[in-house]
């Protein structure tokens, strides 16, 4: 996968317990609701963003969090 | 109009197989290629509550050899379809289940159904091998309690040996499902039609129904009509003549559940809307699992939802954030406006999280009782706000709605 590839933040709902880490470390795209789980952007990762994206993906003590490329990611969301 | 699937019934036993045979024909084996090809012309969808086209889902499975899941777990509390069906036209269901395991090289079919309906359907099974007619080897499983356990990763999950729970999807069980291995799971109604669209073919079914949504369908009317029962429909039939199908209302009716539990609410003046997505969607409905229940003007549509709600939290699997939270805090809310207990901000509360909730779980239960929840606030606006101002009206203690007990099984 190249970077240029536009990708997109992708959760798994079932892994996530709502440490809430990621809201902290990219507001840019991650929200966190009501209850202290995240919502994230749909849209893809501007690539100025990608390191940020991915600290959040890294500190996730989960594993809930990842970026797909957006293709994959379209996919997995229907 | 004659019935397709429910043809020859009569009385409360079972077709056998030798009267089935008489009405129906032998079990059709088509080859791969022409069972697609009838059941992409025939425009066959789901019966299961998704509507998911039938002949897609068994293009996505490419060449592989598949595992075939009969799913007849029927979760719905008010669906009584596929239980009517296995137990009493069980050989349409086999036909369905051997002619789709000869098209895909299935050589292994499982059938999960409520225990009580087992017998009837093993009992079918040892007539068809009494007659040299029995499919490819077919395991019979009672299926797990629970609301979601009929959603079909989580069938899968209990067939494993695991708790009945939905998993994240992708990967799709055509693509790893049960063991590991490329699964097709399909509802038993699905089945039955499949196997009378291999034998009469894709015109014969478009006959029935409409143009987006081909065929009859089994519906399951409930509440407050004269004849509560499973109906064969044809698509596209206004709900009022569903109703008189069954016998009519039995009295004044305030508002109809189109769907299911996950379905929405109807103001009863819009009863004159055929039974077909394309018409109920715009109300905010589907056909989903078939269902259609009545409700009184002698009930009160917030207490029913607020009750609805209630339930639909506790059947959650606790899995995911959004809905093992959200769906409590909405049957709270709900609630407390059923009781003129509400506090300041509760209405925008309410909306903020039907929106919070949706598209958030690995399954669509919070999604289908957001959406549930939703059609209360617009068909039940005036009740709702009067609740909230004066406190529980006299119909509120009614419960017309059937809940079970949390996690209970289904009797049969």
């Amino acid at each position: 996968m190249s970077p240029k590839d536009p990708e997109r933040l992708v959760l798994d709902p079932i892994a996530c317990t709502g440490h809430g880490l990621c809201a902290e470390l990219f507001p840019e795209q991650i929200a966190l609701d009501d209850w202290g789980y995240p919502i994230l952007d749909p849209e893809t990762v501007p690539p100025a963003l990608r390191e940020h994206a991915l600290r959040a993906v890294k500190a996730c003590p989960t594993l809930a969090l990842r970026l797909e490329r957006a293709r994959a990611a379209a996919r997995a969301r229907s | 109009m004659s019935a397709r699937l429910l043809a020859g019934l009569s009385g409360r036993d079972p077709l056998s197989l030798e009267r089935h045979v008489e009405l129906h024909g032998p079990p059709p084996s088509l080859e791969r290629e022409r069972l697609l090809r009838e059941l992409e012309a025939a425009g066959l969808r789901g019966r299961g509550g998704a509507g998911f086209p039938s002949a897609v889902k068994a293009h996505n499975l490419g060449r592989r050899r598949p595992v075939l899941v009969v799913n007849g777990a029927e979760s719905e509390p008010m669906g009584m379809k596929d239980r009517v069906l296995l137990t009493r036209t069980p050989h349409l269901v086999l036909d369905g289940a051997q002619a789709a395991a000869h098209a895909l090289a299935v050589r292994e079919i499982v059938l999960v159904a409520p225990q009580g309906s087992l017998p009837l359907v093993a009992a079918a099974l040892r007539e068809r091998r009494a007659l040299g007619r029995a499919p490819a080897e077919v395991e019979l499983r009672a299926a797990a309690p629970g609301y979601v356990a009929g959603e079909e990763s989580a069938l899968l999950a209990h067939l494993e040996g695991r708790p009945a729970k939905p998993r994240v999807k992708p990967p799709l069980p055509v693509e790893r499902g049960l063991q590991g291995r490329p699964t097709l799971v399909h509802n038993a109604e699905t089945l039955a039609h499949l196997a009378l669209i291999a034998r009469y073919g894709a015109a014969w079914f478009r006959e029935r129904g409409t143009q987006e949504q081909p065929g009859t369908t089994l519906v399951t009317v409930a509440g407050a009509v004269q004849a509560p029962g499973v109906y064969e429909i044809d698509l596209g039939t206004p709900l009022a003549r569903v109703l008189e199908t069954a016998g009519g209302p039995l009295e004044e009716l305030r508002a109809l559940l189109v769907g299911g539990y996950f379905g929405a609410w109807l103001d009863a003046s819009d009863a004159h809307v055929q039974l077909a997505d394309i018409a109920l969607r715009p109300l905010g409905a589907t056909v989903g699992a078939g269902i259609v229940f009545a409700l009184g003007a002698t009930a009160c549509g917030v207490a029913e939802t607020a009750r609805l709600a209630r339930w639909m939290a506790g059947e959650s699997a606790g899995q995911c954030g959004p809905c093992a939270n959200g769906l409590p805090a909405l049957a709270d809310l709900l609630e407390r406006q059923a009781t003129g207990r509400a506090v300041q901000g509760d209405a925008d509360r309410l909306q903020r999280w039907l929106w919070m909730v949706q598209r958030r779980g690995a399954c669509h239960h919070p999604d289908g009782t957001a959406r549930m929840i939703a059609s209360a606030t617009r068909v039940f606006a005036q009740e709702l706000s009067d609740h909230a101002r004066r406190g529980p009206c006299r119909a509120c203690s009614v419960q017309a709605l059937r809940l079970p007990r949390a996690g209970a099984a289904k009797a049969a």
